[in-house]
């Protein structure tokens, strides 16, 4: 369980520290290719995790570009997929929260002698509910995820094997009861976690 | 109004235009420090996009505006840009209590004297609702914390859009004792109104836009009661449909 909230834990802080800025930059400003990178986020909203795992595997496999770092079968390369799989998902719904805010809001920021960057960040704070949403939208797509972890993780006993994993090994090897403790056991994870951020999201208001 | 310094705003040969349509022209004007210009038309006449032009928020297609006698660099270099603010016609609030909201433009700033809103909400008669939020208020109210908000940065300029539009009488007299008490701190201000009477309350200098074109400027108790143009009387007579 310790392992299941460490990996999807570090996956959802690094894909919310890049996604948030970039969903930030192409929700608030135009620039040439802005449609294109728009395409490729809702693309990735809806990327097969299965591949992502195969993808990620294939890069981290020995003969793979990354393969010397040595990181398949390890938490690092469960990581690294649960990332691909949220970052998207942090981006797009991050630049949709922004695109919420009512323009005006900017050129009233702006006029009250905002900088750029307190205009943003501005933007992003009005758009908090949307971004919590976008947060938990990928808690949610990681820690129920097990294609991609059981891929590049390998289900290792007391090294890669996470809560979706077990639950799939003890179900095959007909431990219903186990299985379901288990499930049990994520629900009431994933539910913890949920409860904090929108605590952190009713403070911030 | 003095004579010893440029004018807060000088425009010249001004055109702008969205697309092909050219929406305002001002062949020349002079916003004198201290003075209150207001500038009054129909709707769809330019003036809102005047102020966005002083404000610096778009650059005039053509043509120049000098402030205190250079001209407006874009981007507007942030010195600059924060001695002028506004308040647009539908002001935004922030999704925070009514003092945080007054008190914004001195948080980017890096200023943190929060004690300031207090006198400021007090002066419009909104002191009762300071920890409020403020997306929760009326237009009236939101209109009164948007001035507050402006007037906490103190600045130079203050460019007015409609501030008191569909505001009943008690708070359109509020908002205009205030304008007045900012008019003697000595800070220019530009006000548009279609309300003719308001402009002929608190402006010293009346100029009409209509379509985009300046049709007269001048002293506002000389363009009141005896208006050069025949489009001027016509739009102060009521006889111009709008």
């Amino acid at each position: 369980m310790s392992l299941t909230f460490q990996v999807t834990g570090l996956a959802l802080v690094i894909a919310t520290a890049l996604g948030v800025p970039l969903g930030a930059v192409v929700g608030l400003t135009r620039f040439p290719g802005r449609r294109l990178v728009t395409l490729v986020l809702y693309t990735g909203m809806g990327l097969p995790p299965v591949v992502v795992g195969l993808v990620v595997y294939l890069m981290l496999s020995r003969s793979g570009p990354f393969g010397p770092l040595g990181w398949l079968f390890t938490p690092s390369a469960m990581v690294v997929a649960q990332t691909i799989i949220a970052f998207p998902l942090v981006a797009a719904l991050t630049m949709s929260a922004v695109e919420g805010v009512d323009p005006d809001l900017r050129l009233q920021v702006r006029a009250l002698g905002a900088t750029r960057w307190q205009t943003g960040w501005t933007v992003l704070r009005e758009a908090r509910i949307g971004l919590t949403a976008a947060i938990v939208a990928a808690f949610g797509g990681i820690i129920s995820e097990v294609g991609a972890v059981m891929l590049v993780g390998g289900n290792i006993e007391g090294q890669t094997r996470v809560l979706t994993t077990a639950i799939v090994l003890s179900t095959r090897q007909g431990d219903f009861a186990l299985a379901m403790a288990l499930g049990i056991v994520l629900l009431l994870l994933a539910l913890g976690a949920n409860a904090v951020l929108l605590q952190l999201q009713g403070r911030a208001r | 109004m003095s004579v010893n310094h440029p004018p807060a705003f000088e425009l010249a040969g001004l055109r702008h235009r969205y697309g092909k349509r050219t929406v305002l022209t001002v062949p020349h004007l002079a916003i004198e420090r201290g003075e209150t210009l207001g500038l009054i038309g129909p709707s769809g006449a330019g003036k809102s996009t005047l102020l966005r032009l002083l404000q610096g928020l778009e650059r005039p297609s053509e043509g120049v505006i000098r402030v205190d006698g250079a001209p407006m660099p874009h981007p507007l270099p942030l010195p600059l840009a924060r001695r002028i603010t506004t308040v647009f016609q539908r002001p935004i609030m922030l999704d925070r209590s009514v003092r945080d909201n007054v008190l914004f433009g001195l948080e980017v700033r890096g200023r943190k004297e929060r004690g300031l809103a207090e006198p400021l909400l007090e002066r419009l008669g909104l002191s009762h609702l300071a920890s409020a939020q403020a997306r929760r208020l009326s237009g009236g109210e939101v209109q009164r914390v948007a001035l507050a908000r402006a007037m906490a940065i103190e600045p130079d300029v203050l460019l007015l859009d409609e501030p008191a539009a569909n505001l009943d009488p008690a708070n359109v007299a509020r908002i205009e004792a205030f304008v007045r008490e900012v008019q003697a701190r000595g800070t220019t201000i530009v006000l548009v109104t279609h309300n003719i009477h308001e402009a002929r309350r608190l402006a010293h200098r009346t100029l009409l836009l209509i379509e985009g074109a300046v049709v007269e400027t001048g002293p506002t108790a000389a363009f009141f009661e005896s208006p050069a143009e025949a489009r001027s009387r016509a739009f102060l007579a009521g006889e111009l449909i709008y």
